[in-house]
């Protein structure tokens, strides 16, 4: 809308202005009836455009739910149906009995409630150190956390893995909580504080200053209490790729009550013999959606947030 | 890294007697803020990544307890391996097509949303859904709906084609992997796009039209080049992305069928885990860790070409 003022401001005539051809409204058009028409058939395909779009990016949630009322044989049958004909409990009456899927679902939220303090703790004190504070050695330091972000982590898990045996940490929650609060992976936030401090107005903490705060109380009772934004971003972004860990997990974790549940959901394949389709993807169901509706009664958030995140690594 | 030392932004003490004081309790409280982090990226990256090129000039295999120094050899068994090279093969195929998909799409996507129409919000938060998904459930749900049987070949049907089973055919496996991909990831280079789209001046835009130029025209000429640092930086952030892609390949194909879908960190995973054969597993790694150093160099260094002006 504002580059459309800003043209009928500019030229008060019947110029185009966004790449999609819809016209600036205007109420003098000679050929009005015409452009309406134009613009309607320009929306009507747009609009035909964004739903035939939308299809593989929602229908796949949407087959899940109502997968999860299926009975097993369903499943593969031809044609393949969205709705079950039997609409059936079985699978979800298995969700909580084949496998120990409350308990994973416990672990992963454990997990991730700590991972997500831990990193906030951490990427906000060194973020505000590296943008607010003046200390020896500030820019080697720096430069240590930016080379840092280049390292794979499939490749430093190797040397990792033999330490963690040999402290005898297999097959625990330790290495899980550590690696992504300290490990390369607060880069990503570390940034993210930064970049936060780095555009909060130095009078702030003068006035904070002249009031008799030290350094510590600088950060504690002002810079942190206004770190809102930073916050949010790192801890959706923390929460989401803790809560859906795989790989170390995976490569840490033997038993099935440790795991998280991201892990957990792939061990449904063949262990009872019969097919546990349903029953799978329930438990994916009860992974997913409440990450989804968290999603919709905060989307800005979360939009934003994670945009913030993926600009910087 | 010009920027850190900056005096910009750092709160500025009274110029009074006690300010050596205060720049010493600076010095300690900045040191230990740090910390945390900088030695948890020294001890967790920077150190087991120096024990890895270590590890690489090893024969380590610690279920016979052996950890003789062999030099190069892992390096030159290395190079005379087919798996690794048709893994490698495979990586580049699977993240160019990733790249080319996601990047099409994600662009495409974003243009349509930024056409102000009503109800873009709802739009965007479906394309964005996938992102926030977990990566393992969104695998495991395409997984049914890729299947001989599953949902997508019985669209097909009504349509009167016999799709392949996808994941199971040399042929299709790696698309299908890419296919899923791109979907779940799209969302997030989509809103990255959108956001400097909408900072493309309208006068800009407009001035163009004014001379005469199409949409199409004054897409290409003006718009494009205004968001090529943002272009620039979503393809080198999605291909370092793509090189490294694991949770899909171990779920839906383990590398299969044949080794048409092997892809190196998979390789890796292997070679490590479940062949224990580590100082093999860290040369593929420190390979690995080369070649995506070289695809970022190269990426940045071209931008002298096609990015419009660095911001």
């Amino acid at each position: 809308m504002r580059s459309e003022v800003i043209a009928a401001q500019a030229q008060g005539a019947n110029i185009e202005v966004t790449e999609g051809s819809e016209p600036v409204r205007s109420k003098h058009t000679p050929d009005s009836a015409q452009a309406r028409r134009r613009r309607l058939w320009t929306k009507i395909v747009l609009y035909t455009l964004l739903c035939v779009l939308s299809i593989p990016f929602i229908y796949p949630t949407i087959w899940m739910i109502f997968a999860t009322f299926k009975p097993t044989d369903e499943f593969f049958q031809i044609p393949p149906t969205l709705f079950p004909e039997n609409w059936t409990l079985d699978g979800v009456s298995k969700i909580f009995t084949v496998t120990p899927f409350a308990q994973q679902y416990l672990n992963s939220l454990y997990l991730a409630t700590v991972i997500t303090i831990g990193s906030i703790i951490v990427c906000s004190l060194a973020g505000y150190a590296f943008a607010r504070v003046r200390f020896p050695f500030a820019g080697k330091l720096f430069l240590v956390l930016m080379s840092g972000m280049m390292i794979p982590g499939e490749v430093t898990i190797i040397p990792i893995f033999r330490w963690v045996a040999d402290l005898g940490l297999m097959n625990t929650h330790i290495p899980l909580i550590v690696l992504p609060i300290f490990g390369p992976a607060c880069i990503v936030g570390v940034f993210i504080f930064r970049q936060f401090y780095l555009s909060l107005p130095v009078e702030l903490e003068e006035a904070g200053r002249l009031d008799g705060l030290g350094r510590l109380g600088l950060f504690w009772r002002i810079a942190l209490p206004l770190s809102g934004p930073a916050i949010a971003a790192v801890a959706i972004m923390k929460f989401l790729s803790s809560f859906n860990m795989y790989f170390e997990p995976l490569i840490f974790l033997r038993s099935e009550e440790l795991f998280p549940v991201g892990l957990g959901l792939t061990r449904y394949q063949d262990g009872y013999g019969e097919p546990l389709y349903n029953t799978q993807i329930g438990a994916t169901a009860l992974t997913v959606i409440p990450v989804l509706i968290v999603f919709l009664f905060a989307q800005r958030q979360f939009v934003e947030g994670l945009s913030r995140t993926g600009l910087k690594g | 890294m010009g920027a850190t030392d900056r005096e910009v932004g750092r709160t500025r003490w009274p110029r009074t007697g006690s300010s050596k004081r205060l720049a010493r309790i600076d010095a300690a409280v900045g040191l230990s803020f740090a910390a945390p982090a900088v030695i948890g990226v020294l001890v967790l990256g920077l150190v087991p990544f120096g024990y890895v090129i270590w590890y690489s000039l090893h024969d380590w295999s610690p279920l016979i307890g052996e950890f003789n120094w062999i030099g190069l050899d892992n390096f030159t068994r290395l190079i005379a391996d087919d798996t690794v090279w048709s893994s490698f093969l495979t990586t580049f195929k699977y993240a160019a097509l990733l790249m080319v998909l996601n990047i099409t799409l994600a662009m495409g996507l974003a243009v349509l949303l930024n056409q102000k129409l009503r109800g873009t919000t709802t739009f965007r938060a479906f394309f964005f859904s996938p992102v926030i998904v977990s990566a393992v459930a969104w695998v495991l749900v395409w997984n049914y709906l890729v299947a001989a049987n599953g949902g997508i070949n019985g669209a097909l049907a009504t349509i009167g084609i016999q799709g392949p089973n996808w994941l199971r055919d040399p042929t299709w496996a790696l698309v299908t992997v890419v296919v899923i991909q791109v979907f779940k990831g799209v969302g997030m280079n989509m809103i990255l796009f959108l956001a400097s789209l909408q900072n493309v001046p309208a006068e800009l835009k407009e001035a163009a039209r004014i001379d005469g130029a199409s949409p199409a025209r004054v897409f290409r000429s003006v718009t494009l080049p205004l968001i090529s640092p943002t272009i620039l930086l979503v393809v080198m952030i999605t291909t370092i992305g793509a090189m490294d892609v694991f949770v899909p390949i171990q779920i839906l194909t383990q590398g299969g069928p044949g080794r048409s879908t092997t892809v190196i960190s998979y390789l890796l995973y292997r070679t490590a885990f479940e062949q224990q054969d580590f100082g093999y597993a860290s040369a593929i790694g420190v390979v690995l860790f080369v070649v995506v150093l070289v695809l970022a160099a190269l990426q940045w260094n071209s931008r002298k070409r096609w990015v419009h002006d660095e911001v």
